[in-house]
């Protein structure tokens, strides 16, 4: 199986920098945001962008972690195999009058957001939320848009978008993984 | 796993599975709003031949927090009065085609039968004297929680043991964790041959002081058909756990409903040593955590019946 490299460590440094940015230019209070990870590399990724929020504006917002199990809309179906760990959700202040910026690591067809935005109401109701990913590589079923966007990948449907990062996997990165075909020596 | 029926057919991992997914329901339960989606759209029946509170109504507090729809039998005031058998019964409520059923039964092996008339997914909430193994499930939730891991831990269950299928089932899942088990009560309530299962028996209290968790059982005079104990008074001479027999750094257990003054004196239940009202608390996000693992994890919606619909196994008599 082919795996091509898109981002590197410091090329996903830059990418989190910008949209740490971009959040700060949006939003002129800061003391109104709050940053709301999606389990798993969601919130490892909303962590880092709130040092980064914490730099560049010397606030310190709220932050929170979202796990999005109960609110799939394929229960029964199947739950991922490989994600036998159990998360629980921290959202730990009042989101009543803020800003959320909710934070994953791949934008693709956009149920994970739709089922945390149904999570996240359940905890009360944010005044506006915003969507920051790392990478969009298309392919919608839903109308989402993203209003923060590291790297925008252009992918086949049937192509993986692999992101390692250091606190999960020892490594940040960014690659694409070619689909294998069924019976093919790769 | 397919339907819950007995502790005996869990794995270690998969009770693992259960209490870490409750650990979810747990933080769900802390919301102002504790219910999530998960099962819209689904039907959990529930069935009780048997008298219950705590049972029944957490495993139908779970089902709706889980957004389930629910259907609520107590045999008490349906057709079950006018003689309909639990085959019929069964038939009828498949009707609504359920994700689940809830079952609680007084014979043994009821939830098995079920299992095998119906395509729904069974729970047993306790059969006859064989097992209840969601108790046993909420009370390893309740002491992972107080203790951690359970390997090496000594774990005394006190008194009607002949009776109770909270004692099979506890057992089973104390030892399944690593525990080591000794069960205690008068000879007449601890059937013969049970130490083949690799547990200690006693027939008194005096090494009690060992036990890190005390685990006490009723004294099931509804299911006594002769005397099994001279009196009650004796019983509770004898076998009664009280502030004077309860070490410092032990904990209690009891499954409820506790007949006070008999196998628990009042200050017991109500001081600091006693779990019984986390357990109850356990009940709720444990039984969330079964019909989440059975539902929407495990056991998939159940397939379409081929062929015939109604053809399906119907074993008679001989109950498991």
């Amino acid at each position: 199986m082919s795996e091509k490299v898109v981002l590197e460590r410091d090329d996903l440094r830059r990418k989190l920098q910008r949209i740490a940015h971009e959040i700060v230019e949006a939003n002129p209070d800061p003391g109104g945001l709050a940053v709301v990870g999606i389990h798993t590399r969601g919130a490892v990724l909303a962590r880092r962008l709130h040092a980064l929020l914490r730099e560049l504006t010397d606030t310190e917002v709220p932050i929170g972690d979202i796990d999005i199990s109960f609110y799939r809309d394929d229960v029964g179906a199947k739950e991922p195999a490989d994600q036998p760990v159990v998360h629980a959700s921290h959202i730990d202040f009042d989101l009543a009058g803020r800003t959320v910026v909710l934070v994953d690591d791949v934008l693709f067809t956009g149920r994970t957001v739709r089922a945390a935005i149904e999570a996240l109401f359940d905890y009360g109701r944010p005044e506006r939320m915003q969507l920051a990913v790392l990478c969009d590589r298309g392919h919608r079923e839903l109308p989402i848009r993203p209003d923060y966007v590291g790297q925008n990948l252009p992918t086949a449907h049937g192509e993986r978008v692999n992101v390692r990062l250091e606190e999960t996997d020892d490594v940040d990165e960014v690659t694409i993984s070619e689909p294998q075909p069924v019976g093919a020596a790769s | 796993m397919k339907h819950l029926l007995a502790i005996e057919q869990l794995s270690r991992a998969e009770i693992d599975a259960i209490l870490d997914r409750a650990e979810s329901f747990a933080e769900v339960s802390r919301r102002d709003i504790k219910k999530v989606p998960t099962l819209r759209g689904r039907t959990v029946v529930s069935l009780f031949y048997e008298a219950s509170t705590r049972t029944s109504s957490s495993f139908e507090l779970a089902a709706k927090r889980l957004s389930a729809d629910l259907v609520s039998i107590k045999a008490a005031g349906s057709s079950v009065d006018k003689g309909e058998s639990l085959k019929d019964t069964v038939a009828t409520l498949s009707a609504y085609d359920p994700a689940a059923i809830v079952i609680r039964h007084p014979h043994a092996g009821a939830a098995q039968l079920v299992a095998e008339w119906s395509d729904a997914v069974v729970i047993n909430a306790g059969d006859g004297k064989h097992e209840h193994p969601s108790q046993a499930l909420l009370d390893l939730f309740t002491l992972r929680r107080q203790l951690g891991a359970l390997d090496g831990k000594r774990i005394w269950i006190v008194g009607d043991v002949l009776h109770s299928r909270v004692a099979r089932s506890n057992l089973i899942a104390f030892q399944a964790m690593g525990a080591q088990v000794t069960l205690c009560g008068p000879p007449a309530l601890i059937p013969r041959g049970i130490e083949e299962l690799g547990c200690e028996v006693s027939h008194s209290l005096d090494g009690l002081g060992e036990a890190d968790v005390v685990y006490a059982l009723r004294l099931q005079k509804e299911r006594m058909k002769e005397s099994f104990v001279p009196s009650i008074r004796e019983y509770a001479a004898n076998f009664q756990i009280d502030s004077r027999r309860l070490g410092a750094r032990q904990l209690l257990m009891h499954p409820g409903p506790v007949n006070r003054g008999v196998e628990l004196s009042g200050e017991v239940i109500d001081s600091p040593h006693s779990l019984i009202s986390e357990q109850v608390a356990s009940g709720l996000v444990v039984r969330m955590a079964i019909l989440y693992e059975l539902l929407a994890v495990g056991g998939a919606h159940p397939a379409p019946a081929e062929g015939d619909p109604g053809e399906r196994p119907t074993p008679m008599g001989q109950p498991a």
